[in-house]
């Protein structure tokens, strides 16, 4: 076989690759779509879960200003939780996951495909309505850009992390609250710096280290996540 | 072709099938009989890779499967018990799926397939609104696109109507004229020619 029949050959496998990639974002785009009340709740149980804190804790001005940055993060990785859930749930109940992993291309960039799905319609939602939020926190205005920063490189690892624990349990018959104890330790890190970041420019200190760091943590979650959920949903399923 | 040499697997303490070896060549149709639970599922599972508690080799093409695991799932279409029909999307839209990892179909290639299956006027319905025979139908209009093959099929008769079901053996029999192979498990009497049978027990 010559150099050049070896190159078409490579090209037309990353083309199969690239399409079966983009029928899987779709598929589960539009399955997302006509399940919306799996990604409508989980954001109204954001929204509302940050407006208690004003009613239950103190509507002090000075007060929620300080403790808005930890009360989004921690409420926007709860409401990732709950929306975690139903990432391969659907999927392991109709046999879609044994087509999936049966599938010629790399189980790696599928498993991107939908959480790639899973985080544009449950991550990004809450990143675009946090400025919000933090508003109505008495959050001061020309810090926001760092808390949607922070948030915008968190979610999407929030939704990496959350779906090797999702695939480890999609098979057990009753899951109650594993995933919680499986996700909430391993989203330690980011929340720790997504929180001093946003503290850190409140007090007027550099931010760019934090940002950077948990720039790391997203681009390490992106190559070695799918890797991990590759080999969890494979031994759910067997 | 497709090879299983002394295949053993064990499930929950008890023996399902114990040195089990097995010669299927390009043309065969090998059902797999037996009574409920007594592993046929599994031994499909087993051959495609979604199980691997067991010993033994899987053979494909003189190689074992594993050596090249991207043109062994190249050259497999498996259809389980649960089919891989998402019942929000239609039709149409699982078809595009489950078909679009290996090759891009028009949509009227599509279509077409959906309709050799019957299920004409039906292409755009969410397919919880189908009944579980129309459901059948929809996911084994797959097997009017394949290109793969070696066809695993589990229970593919299930919930089919008469008619269905002589439409079914007709696929299969023209896809094993094509030089295919089809490994099948059902309680059904299949009407084709030169049918092997392996009895599980």
């Amino acid at each position: 076989m010559s150099a050049l029949d070896l190159d078409g050959e490579n090209l037309a496998a990353s083309v199969n690759l690239f399409r079966a990639f983009r029928v899987t974002l779709e598929r589960d785009l539009t399955l997302a779509y006509r399940r919306k009340g799996d990604f409508v709740n989980p954001f109204v149980f954001f929204v509302i879960v940050v407006s208690l804190f004003p009613l239950a804790v103190s509507p002090e001005s000075v007060f929620l200003s300080l403790i808005a940055p930890g009360v989004i993060w921690i409420t926007a990785l709860l409401a990732a939780m709950l929306s975690l859930d139903s990432m391969y749930r659907a999927d392991f109940e109709d046999g879609s996951l044994e087509t999936l992993l049966l599938s010629p291309h790399p189980l790696y960039f599928l498993v991107l495909a939908k959480n790639c799905a899973h985080w544009l319609v449950s991550g990004l939602p809450v990143v675009l309505i946090s400025p919000f939020l933090a508003v109505m926190l008495s959050y001061p205005s020309d810090q926001l850009g760092i808390l949607f920063i922070s948030l915008l490189l968190g979610t999407p690892f929030l939704t990496l992390v959350g779906s090797i624990a999702v695939a480890l349990t999609v098979g057990l018959g009753s899951r109650g609250l594993i995933l919680a104890v499986i996700v909430l330790p391993m989203c330690v890190p980011i929340l720790v710096f997504g929180t001093l970041a946003v503290n850190a420019s409140l007090t007027g200190l550099p931010v760019g280290g934090y940002l950077a760091l948990m720039g790391a943590m997203l681009v390490a979650a992106l190559s070695l996540a799918p890797l991990a959920s590759s080999a969890a949903l494979r031994i759910s399923v067997a | 072709m497709l090879e299983l040499k002394k295949l053993s697997c064990e499930r929950n303490d008890r023996v399902l099938f114990e040195n089990l070896s097995l010669l299927v060549e390009y043309g065969d149709v090998v059902q797999i009989s037996g009574s409920n639970g007594c592993g046929k599922t599994s031994l499909l599972r087993v051959i495609c890779g979604l199980n691997n508690c067991f010993t033994g080799g899987v053979f494909w093409k003189g190689e074992t499967r594993d050596s090249d695991v991207e043109s062994f799932r190249n050259d497999l279409l498996f259809l389980g018990h649960r089919v891989g029909l998402s019942k929000l999307l239609s039709p149409l839209e699982n078809l595009k799926w489950s078909t679009g990892g290996k090759t891009e179909w028009l949509e009227k290639d599509l279509l077409k397939a959906l309709s050799r299956n019957g299920l004409q006027g039906h292409e755009y319905q969410p397919c919880f609104l189908l009944s579980a025979g129309q459901q059948q139908r929809a996911a084994l209009s797959r097997l009017h696109l394949a290109k793969e093959p070696m066809w695993v099929l589990d229970e593919p008769f299930n919930a089919l109507d008469s008619q269905a079901v002589g439409m079914l053996e007709n696929i299969i029999v023209e896809h094993t004229r094509a030089g295919g192979i089809v490994l099948v498990t059902t309680h059904h009497k299949l009407k084709i020619p030169g049918l092997r049978t392996v009895h599980l027990s």
